[in-house]
Order: C-alpha cells, then sequence, then structure tokens
C-alpha cells in the first residue's frame, strides 16, 4: 500500500508548499511525509473548514496548497467551500473514504455515503480511485485541474485503499 | 442568562479605530478583515488592493490570515473580525499556536453583538473572553483594549511587536452605517494577487 507515496511525488511535481490536515489514518504516512519535508509547511487543523481558508490565504500569498481530509471532514467544510467557487481560488484536496465498503462503523456511513454528492452540489469536481495503481495519475490530474485548469477539485480515495479498521473484532 | 452588558457604553468607537490602524500601519501590511462590520469599517478607513474584505465565510478570516502569512512571511499580516466571526473559526487560534507566525496580527473589535443580524448579543456579552481563550490556545501576546491611552499603545505593538499577536479592541455596540467595499469574490482575490505578486499575481 505505497500509493501514498505517489500522492507526495505528485505534491512535489506541483510545487505544493502549505499541507492543511487534520489526523487520518487513512492519510497518516503522506501526513508524515510532509511534516518531514523543510520545503512543505504543514498545517494540523482543529477543523478541516480551517484548510478551506488556510488555501485560500496561501493562494492570496502566491503559494499552492492542498488539504487532506476524510470523508467525514468534508461535512465540516461546506459553507467555507463556497468560497474557493465565489472567489474562483483553484482549490484541490484528497479524501480518503469511509462509509463505503467493509465499514465496521455504522456512524461513518451517513456522512461518507453524502460525501461525494455534497461535493457536487457545492461545484467540486469529484474523481473517485480504487485501484493503487491508478493514484499516482489520478492525484496528478486532480493538482493539474486545480492549478492549471483553476477549477476546486476533489479526489476520493475508496476505501479499499485503506487498511480495514475492526475495533480488533 | 444575566444581563449585565453596557457594550453601548464603551467609549472606543470601531471606524475610528480602523482608521487609526490604517494611519499607523502605512501602506505595507496586508489586511483580511471578517464578515460584517470590520470590512465597513475599513472600507469607511479607505479600500485599498491590498485588503480582502469576506463578505461570507464565517469563521474563516484567521485561516485565510494563517495561510497569507505563512506565503508571505516578509509582510505583516492584519486579520480584523469581529468576536461573532472570531467565535464561529475559535478553533484556528490553537491552528495560528503551532505555526507560530511572526508576522501574524489577529484585532477582534468586540462590540459583544451579532451586527448583521440586529445586534444580538454574542458570547462575549456574557462570559466568553477571546483573548483568554487565544492564551490557552498558545498564543503568545494577547491583550484586551478599553480606552483610547491602550490603543495609542496597542496599534503600535501591533505593527512591530513579534507575533502572533492577538488584541480584543472592546468597541461600542453602535448602529453605523454601511461602507460597501466591491463584493465580486474573483476581483477581490485577483487585485489583491495582483497589489502583492505583481503581473504574475494574475493567471
Amino acid at each position: 500500500m505505497d500509493w501514498w507515496k505517489d500522492i507526495y511525488l505528485s505534491l512535489k511535481e506541483a510545487n505544493i508548499k502549505q499541507v492543511a490536515y487534520v489526523p487520518d489514518a487513512g492519510h497518516a504516512k503522506l501526513i508524515e511525509a510532509c511534516i518531514a519535508d523543510n520545503d512543505i509547511i504543514s498545517v494540523p487543523l482543529t477543523s478541516e473548514e480551517e484548510g478551506i481558508g488556510v488555501l485560500a490565504g496561501a493562494w492570496l500569498g502566491g503559494e499552492r496548497g492542498v488539504l487532506l481530509m476524510q470523508s467525514s471532514g468534508v461535512g465540516n467544510c461546506i459553507n467555507m467551500i463556497g468560497l474557493m467557487r465565489t472567489c474562483r481560488f483553484p482549490f484541490a484536496t484528497f479524501i480518503t473514504m469511509r462509509g463505503q465498503w467493509h465499514e465496521f462503523n455504522p456512524w461513518q456511513v451517513p456522512m461518507g455515503q453524502g460525501t461525494q454528492p455534497t461535493l457536487s452540489a457545492m461545484d467540486v469536481l469529484t474523481e473517485v480511485v480504487e485501484n493503487p495503481e491508478d493514484v499516482g495519475k489520478q492525484a496528478k490530474a486532480t493538482l493539474h485541474r486545480a492549478f492549471t485548469g483553476m477549477q476546486a477539485t476533489a479526489l476520493l480515495l475508496h476505501q479499499k485503499l485503506v487498511p480495514l479498521k475492526t475495533f480488533g473484532k | 442568562m444575566n444581563k449585565t452588558n453596557s457594550a453601548s457604553e464603551y467609549p472606543l468607537r470601531r471606524r475610528e479605530v480602523a482608521k487609526k490602524i490604517v494611519d499607523v500601519g502605512g501602506n505595507d501590511f496586508l489586511l483580511v478583515s471578517g464578515l460584517g462590520s470590520p470590512n465597513w469599517d475599513f472600507t469607511a478607513a479607505g479600500d485599498r488592493d491590498t485588503f480582502f474584505p469576506l463578505w461570507g465565510a464565517m469563521g474563516g478570516a484567521v485561516p485565510i490570515g494563517l495561510g497569507l502569512a505563512l506565503a508571505q512571511p516578509k509582510h505583516r499580516i492584519v486579520v480584523a473580525t469581529g468576536d461573532g466571526e472570531m467565535l464561529m473559526g475559535i478553533g484556528s487560534l490553537a491552528t495560528v499556536a503551532i505555526q507560530e507566525p511572526k508576522n501574524l496580527v489577529i484585532l477582534v473589535f468586540d462590540n459583544e453583538r451579532y451586527g448583521e443580524t440586529g445586534m444580538q448579543e454574542t458570547a462575549t456579552a456574557h462570559k466568553a473572553d477571546i483573548a483568554t481563550i487565544a492564551a490557552g490556545c498558545g498564543i503568545s501576546q494577547t491583550m484586551t483594549v478599553r480606552t483610547k491611552e491602550e490603543l495609542d499603545l496597542n496599534v503600535v505593538r501591533v505593527f512591530e511587536d513579534q507575533g502572533p499577536i492577538l488584541s480584543v479592541i472592546k468597541v461600542k455596540a453602535e448602529p453605523l452605517d454601511f461602507v460597501l467595499p466591491p463584493k465580486d469574490g474573483a476581483y477581490l482575490k485577483d487585485r489583491f494577487r495582483k497589489a502583492v505578486l505583481g503581473d504574475k499575481g494574475i493567471v
């Protein structure tokens, strides 16, 4: 499960300088790599919606950033995402999905199932990636769509890509 | 709810505070102003391309200021927002404290009211103290300003001391005329980037 390295390489290639995140098991290794990278400022958040603001501020100051979060975090961002569309900020987010398959925790299902519809409702373009070997090229395409195509865009990393969480059962 | 509030009698007037900040700050600082009255205050003081007024995104002023401060470490970044907007994004103070941006100043114009919705009381009219919350989050310099004398001292510190700084400025709860900045977000973003980054700011 080294697909996270392909995302990291795509961030480097796209000259991403700020990585905002709420700690997440699916993104854990990518986040660790960003923290270890002296050319990237890692910004841990108390809530995902702060990340929308941080990325807007980064762009105002001439830097590119991305937001790493879990599907449950999308629900925390919806009003703030309006900022990206109103001001036409480029926006790229990488979302590890819950509530899709082999979900042990029923509390993750509503927002997991609501992630893509709510992003679409807020005019954020979405792509889903299921195969580990496709993550790299999809990550590059996501960053291109944001920073060359000047769009708001999300890459949804299917739950197949992350280890099953079973709470010891 | 015990009502002990007297914000309508606070001596500092928000429009005069904004004018003083602009006068002392000169032309080099960059401003993010939070949803509502701070926009009208700073527009009344004189709209600039280096001002980014928020017509929405409530709770987002401090995070935007943080991302900007990290991207532009040589500029002083001023976030001017209200108590209601700050309370909605209060967790962002903990996020700021982790980054310790030396160039970031947060000014909370605290009239203890939600101005845009009819001057209803915020939590600061009751028990909440935003300067204490900020200190608890780990913001290195926090203060509360209540008088003209305190303001005169504070405004100098805002532009000279090492950040992050959060200053709560208790201002009179008063209805004032709207003085509106441009509202097209794409225009506001692009004019800001061009002012800060030059022609390469326009993509």
